[in-house]
């Protein structure tokens, strides 16, 4: 390639202007020039009148722009964040205009899947690793970029964008991408920790989110701090269990992209994956509530692949079967919970050997 | 079973290069000295950036000494030299001194000894191509194996002075051929083929020069040399030792340079990146990194040397699989594996047929009928990915990548060890994977798989040591049963061809009863107790559970079991 004068004025991009991806936009703008990929035509041009994006002023920094090509030509480092339902038809999108020193650090936290024909995700009795694919194993599959890392963490879009005091994780087989990773974006507000168990750091952020629905119904029942700390202990516990059998590391679980993740967005209303099991608990159906919500819950999906996982490899995974029959069938809450205290495994901790 | 193999249509090979005096490795062996000096002092550099402080090196100095006497004690060879144990205590000695020195003359006398023994090294690892003696091996090879080959093939009076077979009748060569041969001609081939026998050494030398390609130098188990044949063959091969014994870090670094100068000047290359041979008869799963991590750091060096303008030289990685009915270590291998498998302790290298029991096996080989194929696998670029015939590395939608550009951070070249060694354990999986594609399924390894799991499956609540201590007398399988299930497998190796994932050989096809016969009469045909045969009643048997194992293993890996 050509010699580029880079590492300060070369813009770094993002691809989607969700709340996240808004988040990260402006946490990159405030060193270097930032690409902001939004899909809709419309919403470059109210970015560029009214500064402003699902309730995130945008940093001056920030240049919306609706020309993938352009993001490929002109940034070297990018920052792919969009639904994983519609992540790897954006990476066929992109990948003919990426070429092997594009780095690539994505920030979804959802699962891939790939069925065979005639089949959906309802029909399809099980799942195997071969079908269920990470966001990072996406890129790889799809583009030839292979330096390729995630970010993770307890990073709630509202409270960075408030700048309070956080932090993230950076995973990627390679430091380079670490190094440069923490460069671009830690500040005095916003700590950035580095891992290179990039699969077992994509997992933790996944399936999280599980337990963050079951959180939410927890707290929807009106139930207090002990059936909380119930929770989580124990759905740390089936985080690993199931983390493990798909490729991930113990560590990555116990850090700050897994407990960390999971004991903010388990306490938090402002996740939308809490918000989902709120309000089933409060009686609203599943389609009543997704409709009630600007974007993605990543969580509901991934409960039911990851449901569909664990019966292919004969898992343990109370919270996440009951959760699936809550979902997707008529399960209620109320007999969710009782079920789940009758659970006859009492093993406390069986990850540690 | 000569009627089930495809006609045969190997053709004759012009070489690509036309004098010895062109080839690579013979530029190589003429400037012998002055490329083993700059591998000795290439080494001596890194070796000093990967050992910083003063108290490093004298630390790595004594851990060497410390190892290689461990070694002499234990395990010497008969290849090694002489003068080994006299120099290695001298060298203690001089350790032992350094104490008593001053900072400045004890520095001076570490440097002094770390020239010493990496220049002790390179001279051991470096090899000797004699363009005479190559001449010579190759005729002697080519001579003797189409006599073998003529006696017991032409079934008349005089068979022996016939020039009806060649070695190209019996050795079958497959896969991208036209591609290799045109590479060659363009950029530096490394080739990786796996390795499930001695032979594989004597068999690929051998190949390489039917493809007309120049002679490769190539690094082979040290082991191989004690040996006298196969010292001579090899030697004249263009061969460089590589002793697996030897773990310090002078060695491996300076073995490691060695491999990398002679890719970067354009020296056509072959290791068995498995390391040793495989001893379950698996095809290999991991790759031993260290002399694979040398094709990528050469080719970003060529990159990083490149002046504007010229056009870099690429480094093509070439899979090969050799594909055999029969292995003639196969009972010692086996049995090496099982007794090491669940703890990881050393072995030493055993070789107890020695040259007459390989002249013996050769014999055999040629006067009986069993082939050989060997599959050349696609050429890829040092990450993996596929390269068109022209040398320009192909993403998925085979649109033209740059390779430069893998090591291109903030529009620089930039050297990253950390970066370099993802790279290598990419590229060992890429080629891993590249095995099983290219693996070419034979009617012997479909009936030793079926015949050993459908036993597994019999006896469902046995692990594996213990369904191998069944008496082999009370083992059987009925024929129609048996039948039905290679019938089963075979369509499922059919399938898996489909989609790319295996190769099969031709004799694979048609009717399932030849199939079988033909695989019942190759599968391990020469050793003593066969693995796997008929018994009056037209049942299936076997007489050693241990060797149909072993050739059953040459099928896992491609989750074939299910289907039993």
């Amino acid at each position: 390639m050509t010699s580029k004068n880079s590492s300060e004025t070369q813009p770094v991009g993002v691809i989607g202007a969700g709340n996240f991806g808004s988040a990260v936009a402006n946490l990159l703008a405030r060193q270097r020039p930032v690409l902001l990929y939004v899909r809709d035509e419309k919403v470059v041009k109210r970015i560029l009148q009214t500064r402003e994006n699902r309730g995130h002023s945008i940093h001056k920094n920030v240049v919306p722009t609706s020309d993938l090509q352009q993001v490929a030509r002109e940034c070297e480092v990018i920052f792919p964040i969009v639904p994983s339902l519609h992540f790897r038809s954006m990476m066929r999108k992109l990948s003919p205009h990426l070429h092997p020193y594009h780095i690539l650090i994505h920030g979804t936290k959802g699962l891939d899947i790939t069925l065979p024909k005639g089949q959906s995700i309802e029909s399809v009795p099980k799942l195997n690793r071969s079908q269920v694919k990470t966001m990072s194993e996406v890129i790889r599959e799809e583009s030839v970029v292979v330096r390729v890392g995630c970010l993770a963490g307890p990073n709630l879009s509202k409270e960075l964008a408030a700048r309070h005091p956080a932090a993230t994780v950076i995973a990627s087989p390679f430091n380079e991408v670490i190094s440069l990773g923490k460069k671009m974006l830690r500040n005095d507000r916003f700590q950035v920790y580095g891992n290179n168990d990039l699969i077992g750091v994509e997992l933790a952020g996944v399936l999280k989110n599980i337990i963050a629905i079951a959180s939410g119904a927890l707290t929807g029942m009106g139930y207090g701090e002990n059936a909380r700390g119930l929770l989580i202990s124990r759905g740390v516990v089936e985080m690993i269990h199931i983390g493990k059998a798909l490729g991930g590391n113990v560590k990555a679980f116990l850090g700050v992209a897994g407990i960390g993740d999971l004991v903010t967005t388990s306490n938090s209303t402002l996740s939308r994956n809490f918000q989902v099991g709120y309000k089933l608990a409060q009686g609203m159906t599943l389609e009543e509530t997704l409709s009630s919500m600007d974007e993605i819950a990543e969580g509901v999906n991934t409960v039911r692949i990851i449901k569909k996982c664990a019966d292919y490899y004969k898992l343990r995974a109370p919270i996440t079967n009951t959760l699936f029959k809550v979902l997707f069938e008529d399960l209620t809450v109320k007999q969710a919970i009782s079920y789940l205290m009758r659970y006859p495994l009492n093993v406390d901790i069986d990850f540690l050997d | 079973m000569e009627v089930l193999e495809k006609k045969n249509k190997n053709k004759r090979y012009k070489p690509i290069l036309e004098g010895i005096p062109d080839w690579p490795v013979y530029r190589l062996s003429r400037n012998r000295k002055e490329f083993i000096e700059q591998v000795a002092q290439k080494s001596i550099e890194h070796i000093k950036q990967l050992r910083p402080t003063r108290k490093h090196v004298i630390d790595e100095l004594e851990a060497t000494v410390y190892r290689e006497q461990q070694r002499m004690k234990r395990n010497r060879w008969r290849v090694d030299p002489p003068d080994e144990a006299g120099f290695w205590s001298k060298i203690k000695q001089e350790l032992l001194e350094l104490s008593g020195k001053s900072p400045e003359e004890s520095a001076k006398k570490e440097t002094e000894l770390l020239n010493i023994i990496v220049h002790r090294y390179a001279n051991e690892i470096a090899g000797n191509f004699k363009p005479s003696s190559y001449r010579f091996a190759r005729e002697v090879i080519k001579f003797w194996f189409s006599r073998l080959l003529n006696a017991s093939r032409v079934k008349k009076f005089g068979g022996i002075f016939r020039n009806q077979y060649t070695l190209r009748d019996k050795i079958q060569i497959i896969g991208k051929v036209k591609q290799l041969r045109k590479l060659a001609r363009q950029g530096t081939i490394v080739m990786v083929p796996t390795h499930f026998s001695n032979l594989d050494s004597i068999l690929i030398g051998w190949i390489i020069h039917a493809l007309g390609l120049p002679a490769f130098i190539y690094g082979a188990g040290l082991n191989l040399f004690n040996m006298k044949i196969f010292a001579y063959f090899m030697n004249s091969l263009g061969a460089y030792k590589v002793d697996r014994r030897k773990k310090n870090l002078l060695y491996l670094e300076t073995l490691k340079m060695y491999s990398s100068i002679a890719i970067q000047r354009g020296a056509h290359s072959l290791f068995f990146p498995g390391g040793t041979r495989s001893r379950s008869g698996m095809i290999e799963k991991t790759l031993k990194l260290g002399l694979l991590s040398t094709a990528v750091e050469a080719q970003r060096n060529i990159y990083l040397n490149t002046l504007s303008g010229e056009k870099p030289q690429k480094i093509f990685v070439v899979p090969v699989t050799l594909n055999y009915h029969f292995v003639l270590e196969a009972p010692e291998l086996i049995d090496d594996y099982l007794s090491i498998k669940g703890q990881d302790r050393y072995l030493p290298e055993q070789d107890p047929h020695g040259s007459w029991g390989l002249v013996k096996f050769m014999l055999k080989f040629f006067t009986k009928g069993s082939n050989i194929s060997v599959s050349i696998g696609r050429a890829m670029d040092v990450l993996g990915n596929y390269v068109d015939d022209d040398g320009n590395s192909l993403d998925t939608n085979e649109r033209i990548i740059n390779t430069e550009d893998y090591f291109v951070l903030n529009g620089q070249l930039t050297v990253d060890a950390q970066r370099e060694n993802e790279y290598t354990r990419m590229l060992s999986q890429r080629i891993v994977t590249e095995y099983h594609r290219i693996n070419r399924i034979f009617a012997s390894h479909l009936v030793a798989f079926v015949a050993f799991e459908m036993w597994q499956k019999q006896h469902p609540k046995l692990d594996l040591f213990g369904l191998l201590r069944l008496p082999e007398d009370e083992l059987k399988l009925d024929y129609a049963a048996f039948r039905k299930t290679c019938k089963r497998i075979r369509k499922k190796i059919y399938q898996l061809k489909q989609e790319d994932k295996a190769n099969h050989a031709t004799h694979l096809k048609g009717k399932i009863d030849l199939v079988i016969q033909h695989g019942l009469e190759n599968v391990g045909i020469f050793h003593l107790k066969r693995p796997l045969l008929k018994n009056k009643e037209g049942n299936i048997i076997t007489q050693d559970l241990n060797l149909l194992y072993y050739y059953h293993n040459r099928m896992v890996g491609y989750d074939l079991e299910k289907f039993i």
